[in-house]
């Protein structure tokens, strides 16, 4: 992509600021669900931010705010110094389900963000780039339904990848997939976010995947949804699953997540 | 690089439409069911013979009709030239497939569903023309409808022309409109609001009970019958067309926007495609209803066209030309059933192995 601004200008508008955001859902019996509490973050640009906690802390509220598909109740959402008032092609999403349009090829699945900005003519070409980088480029011409899972999630991403998002919002997105798949899935996307750069946002309930894979971990408690702490992982890449300080680290936030967490666990609860 | 095949191992959560159809039939290739065989190649021209034969040698308990007796020599009458062509191809058939491998599955397939179905019109010709079970003037055999298909061909042929006419204007205009009304209800929540009652008041009278309103304003009879066909094919389009766009799945819409979707790409490259099945499933119960609201068109307003010809027979006991007319609306609705069926398989043929109906 093309910017007419200095690289550090460029860095500086990719970074999340999410300030005093609260958010509260009318609930069907009348009362208001509070899913999101005075939660306040920065991830600066290019950062790997993971967020973790018990379903029903909002964290994946907190996504959508942030990819502007839903208004917060208080508080402030801003890009760079952008404030965030709706979703925009700047900031992808990645969910659980693939999504891939069944209807589309999963080529133009990865083109459809082009044509949704009309500008298909002029990057064409990056479409291959796209397929290329997550090793999709075999199954362009088949449709989503003949994919299987680790396939459809690599699709997804080259689709959420194609705009040049200065932003990528991923919830949950390989929570569907088994074990094997996983760990090497979490690696591709490691890659792309070395080779391009951009911002991540990870929710996952996978306390591995978020010490794997990011900068920082935020861990938030529901009920209602806040921000409990953030935690640097100054582990250098790649990192070790049984490295005995990945281990402590490991035990360390599920001792966190149990006392604050899993006692007050009640189903139906705000994801 | 994962190793995996391209099969579906992904389910898929979307909801199938509403079961409307049986499942797709078996095309050539398919599975032939046990015991046929290769015996089923011949299958056609033994039951050809053996219609020939009842026809040629059983005497005839029915009466002979009071008009149009063919005086021809039995061999030459239309329903034993049938026969005589269908050994001939048969035969054709059989040998072809020996010599000819793609054929042989086309063959093997078809073979004993037109031994089946010559078998039925050997009954038809035992219980009327043989053994006069079903009598004149109510009940012809095979031959004379037939005959009288061939010599009334030319006003046959033009009502033909005529009811597929008024048939597809109707269609086509219900079809336009139903989706048009469709995509607004199922979009627009203010629409909705609106529309929704006055289709749920509007939409369950059944087309035939405004005979009278479409005769009143439209002064010729082609024009108030395509009003009343479109009618009819409008209300299960506007509905289905309505639900399958309310029902899209809101993480696509979801996606698209962080996409960078504007609202005609969320209608018409989001809603729309995904409502589609939803959306052959109105085609097709609109196409059902445009049969039968033709068919009474006809009986009223309209003077042309199949079900007017049929009525007119009836009304001189003409009954053998009312089965030849018969014969050719099945021939018409069924091809015409059959294209839309090929044309939902082209555009839904991202659902194949997904959702089957």
């Amino acid at each position: 992509m093309v910017t007419a601004t200095t690289p550090r200008a460029a860095a500086e508008a990719s970074a999340v600021y999410v300030r005093d955001v609260g958010k509260v859902f009318r609930a069907a019996d009348g009362s208001d669900v509070v899913a999101l509490d005075g939660v306040s973050l920065s991830v600066e640009a290019g950062a790997m931010v993971s967020l973790i906690g018990p379903s029903g802390c909002g964290k994946s509220t907190l996504l959508r705010l942030i990819a502007g598909l839903d208004p917060p109740t208080f508080g402030e959402l801003r890009i760079g110094a952008e404030r965030i008032a709706g979703p925009s092609a700047e900031r992808g999403l990645m969910f659980q389900e693939h999504n891939l349009f069944p209807w589309l090829t999963v080529r133009r699945n990865i083109q459809s963000g082009l044509v949704a900005r009309g500008v298909l003519h002029r990057h064409r070409h990056e479409v291959e780039e796209f397929m290329r980088l997550v090793g999709i480029e075999a199954f362009a011409d088949v449709y989503p339904h003949q994919l299987s899972g680790g396939m459809a999630q690599r699709a997804a991403l080259a689709r959420a990848l194609v705009n040049h998002p200065r932003v990528l919002l991923l919830d949950e997105p390989l929570g569907a997939l088994d074990q094997f798949t996983r760990m090497r899935m979490q690696d591709e996307v490691l890659r792309v976010w070395e080779a391009r750069g951009t911002t991540m946002l990870l929710v996952t309930h996978d306390i591995d995947e978020a010490i794997y894979m990011s900068d920082r971990i935020a861990i938030l408690t529901p009920r209602p949804g806040r921000l409990e702490r953030i935690i640097d992982v100054p582990f250098a890449r790649p990192r070790l699953r049984n490295h005995p300080a990945f281990l402590a680290m490991r035990a360390s936030i599920l001792e966190m997540l149990h006392f604050t967490g899993s006692a007050g666990e009640v189903p139906g609860g705000v994801g | 690089m994962e190793l995996v095949p391209l099969s579906s191992n992904v389910a898929e959560s979307s909801a199938p439409p509403v079961d409307l159809m049986e499942s797709i039939p078996a095309r050539p290739g398919a599975v032939v069911p046990r015991g046929f065989g290769a015996t089923a190649v011949l299958a056609p021209a033994v039951v050809a013979l053996v219609a020939l034969a009842v026809h040629a040698w059983m005497p005839n308990l029915q009466p002979e009709p009071l008009t149009g007796v063919d005086t021809a020599p039995v061999w030459s009458h239309p329903y034993p030239l049938l026969a005589e062509t269908i050994l001939a191809v048969s035969l054709a058939a059989a040998v072809g497939q020996g010599a000819w491998r793609p054929l042989r599955a086309w063959v093997q397939y078809y073979a004993p569903l037109g031994a089946g179905a010559l078998g039925v019109v050997i009954l038809w010709d035992l219980v009327t023309l043989k053994l006069n079970w079903m009598r004149l003037p109510f009940f012809p055999g095979p031959d004379l409808v037939f005959s009288r298909l061939i010599a009334d061909r030319g006003v046959i042929f033009e009502s033909t022309w005529h009811s597929l006419r008024l048939l597809l204007t109707g269609y086509l205009a219900g079809v336009c409109a139903g989706l048009i009304t469709g995509v607004l209800i199922g979009w627009f929540p203010r629409v909705r609001y609106w529309g929704m009652p006055a289709l749920k008041v509007v939409g369950p009278i059944p087309a035939t009970a405004l005979v009278p309103l479409a005769m009143s304003l439209w002064a010729t009879s082609f024009y108030s019958g395509a009003a009343l066909i479109g009618f009819a094919v409008w209300f299960p389009v506007t509905m289905l067309t309505t639900s399958g766009i309310a029902n899209v799945r809101l993480s696509y819409l979801d996606v698209a926007r962080t996409l960078g979707a504007g609202r005609l790409y969320l209608i018409f490259r989001v809603a729309i495609p995904s409502a589609l099945p939803n959306i052959f499933v109105g085609l097709f119960m609109g196409l059902g209803a445009s049969f039968l609201t033709l068919i009474v068109a006809e009986g009223v307003g309209v003077t042309a066209g199949l079900g007017w010809y049929m009525r007119a027979q009836q009304g001189s006991m003409e009954y053998a030309n009312l089965y030849a007319a018969l014969l050719v609306m099945a021939a018409i609705f069924s091809t015409l059933m059959t294209l839309l069926f090929r044309v939902r398989d082209f555009v839904l043929k991202w659902q194949q192995g997904v959702i089957r109906w």
